[in-house]
């Protein structure tokens, strides 16, 4: 695994970190359909994981991996809420077009 | 470390009382365990300790701060009850979310790794998105919570990524460890940008200019009893994370790091200031007046050696004129469909003791002499001249005297203007909190050494 990571280098691993995160920033700011922001926020985490690997075995250190645990659970807990805030908007709704919300304006 | 596992005990008893169907006992039961809980805090004051390899410290610190949170909360469940009164079956899930979201509070303010600052930040953030859209029929309320949703996983994403890059260069997620190997050996460069991006984040979850969009309209769709909740406790928990984030991470603050703190500061007392003088709904006025008070209490970092009490002044005199001032609020509002500023109308003449609380929370907010946001701000501008910042604390005391323009509006309303409806009957637990709170203030006012000296 070292080997592989030596060999790669862990510059890039940063690279394609930001980039995938860079990915979600961008879904979050333009998309406007809510479920496409979700799974953009999800890719946010996960590239974060990601690294958070790749850093743990440049260390040779299990605290990072550990560390992927905690975010996972907590990105399951986050979007459940997400998706059940998103379920009763579009009762009231009837869409999840995030243009549609513009009721507190000021 | 007792303190929390009281707490998180306390909440799944609440959660069992409704499977014993003991509804009604819930609020008081949990008002005199928050009370007990208290206790726990102040003998845990005097004796500092580390638990589980370093994950919580247990300090002057966060047992000062904790027990803010744990008055704070005391608070706002006990108006839980007449606020729920229609949702008397889901009274257990409300209270139960307060107490999680304060065990994520207190988690915060004692963190000693940032494995456990990010679950601490994660428990509170998602509590108060459930509490955001918790009136699910209005769709100002879904609204709300879907705006503090997005923007708050978004924040909590780049403050991932930020503890990510520390990790990357320290290799370690303990904070004594990161701030003893940043001040020795050549840094990669990915720490100061980690550093920055938690920064960034935090300052997202305290609504400071220029990330500060999300709390007006939040503040505005959320319920009332959420809003009062955001406006205190929450925004209370993020100043002193970040405070003891910086603290730890990086005692001795470069001067760049210092211009930004200046200039945020500046920003955010200035635009909350200034949105807040055209704002007629009391809730949205309320949450650009948090903003500028965010820009005050940044002001703390700047002299961040010894400002830890003052902090604990400013935040402790800012929180409890909020709740005084909800409690009015939730009275006013109560029967209301929005908190439009014409519904304080006469309120002085149907029902003065209300009316003169809330003038002397929004007087202390002002920091208008004997109540305690007077003292906080004296003291708070003392340390900023001695850290040598006259033009910073020259703009702060303008804010001020802006401030007291859209605090007078309010005040003005309720005095001058005729009552368009008859008095309706007050319940007594909002004149106690609203009592409470506001002679907790002024005896603050009074007192200031008591807490200025516990840090």
């Amino acid at each position: 695994m070292t080997n592989i990571l030596n060999e790669i280098g862990i510059e890039n691993y940063i690279f394609l970190s930001v980039i995938l995160f860079c990915i979600g920033v961008f879904g979050v700011l333009y998309r406007r359909n809510a479920i496409i922001v979700f799974m953009s926020i999800e890719i946010m985490l996960n590239a974060v994981n990601l690294l958070f690997v790749a850093f743990s075995t440049y260390h040779q250190d299990a605290q990072g991996q550990v560390f992927v645990f905690f975010s996972m659970a907590v990105a399951a807990a986050e979007v459940a809420v997400g998706l059940a805030i998103l379920v009763s908007i579009f009762r009231n709704l009837g869409s999840i077009d995030i243009n549609n919300l513009k009721n507190l304006k000021g | 470390m007792n303190t929390l596992i009281a707490i998180i005990g306390l909440g799944i008893l609440c959660l069992l009382f409704e499977i014993f169907d003991a509804r009604k006992a819930i609020i008081p039961i949990v008002v005199i365990g928050l009370l007990a809980i208290l206790g726990l805090d102040i003998s845990e004051y005097n004796n500092p300790n580390t638990y589980y390899n370093n994950m919580l410290i247990v300090g002057k610190f966060s047992s000062g701060f904790s027990g803010l949170f744990i008055i704070l909360t005391i608070f706002l469940v006990s108006l839980s009850h007449k606020f729920y009164e229609n949702h008397q079956t889901k009274i257990s899930d409300f209270i139960a979310i307060k107490i999680f979201l304060l065990a994520g509070a207190v988690a915060m303010v004692s963190f000693g790794n940032l494995a456990m600052f990010f679950l601490g930040i994660e428990v509170l953030s998602i509590a108060l998105y459930v509490l955001a859209s918790s009136n699910r029929l209005s769709i100002k309320s879904n609204e709300a919570g879907l705006k503090y949703f997005l923007m708050g996983s978004f924040a909590s994403g780049i403050i991932l990524f930020g503890i990510c890059l520390i990790y990357g260069a320290m290799g370690s997620f303990d904070v004594t460890e990161i701030s003893e190997l940043s001040r020795s050996a050549e840094l990669p460069i990915w720490f100061p940008i980690g550093i920055v991006l938690v920064f960034i984040g935090m300052l997202f979850k305290i609504a400071a200019v220029p990330f500060h969009f999300w709390a007006p309209d939040v503040y505005e769709g959320s319920p009332a009893l959420t809003t009062a909740l955001m406006s205190t406790l929450a925004k209370v928990v993020a100043v002193a994370t970040l405070y003891k984030l910086v603290k730890t991470m990086n005692a001795d603050i470069s001067p760049a790091f210092q211009l930004i703190i200046v200039i945020v500061s500046i920003a955010s007392m200035t635009v909350g200031n200034i949105m807040a003088l055209r704002q007629v709904n009391v809730k949205r006025m309320l949450a650009f007046s948090g903003i500028s008070h965010a820009g005050f209490m940044l002001m703390t970092l700047l002299s961040i050696s010894k400002s830890s009490g003052t902090l604990l002044y400013y935040t402790s005199a800012y929180a409890l004129a909020g709740i005084a001032a909800f409690s009015v609020i939730l009275y006013v509002c109560k029967t209301k469909e929005n908190e439009d500023i014409t519904n304080f109308h006469g309120l002085g003449k149907n029902n003065p003791l209300m009316a003169a609380i809330l003038t002397a929370s929004l007087l202390s907010m002002a920091g208008i002499p004997v109540f305690g946001g007077f003292f906080a701000k004296l003291f708070l501008f003392n340390q900023a001249i001695q850290a040598e910042f006259i033009a910073l604390v020259i703009i702060a005391v303008i804010n001020s005297i802006i401030s007291v323009g859209y605090y007078f509006k309010l005040i003005l309303a309720m005095y001058t203007k005729e009552p368009n409806e008859t008095k309706i009957p007050t319940p007594t637990v909002y004149y106690a909190v609203a009592v409470i709170a506001i002679v907790l203030n002024i005896a603050l006012g009074l007192f200031p050494s008591f807490v200025l000296d516990l840090l």
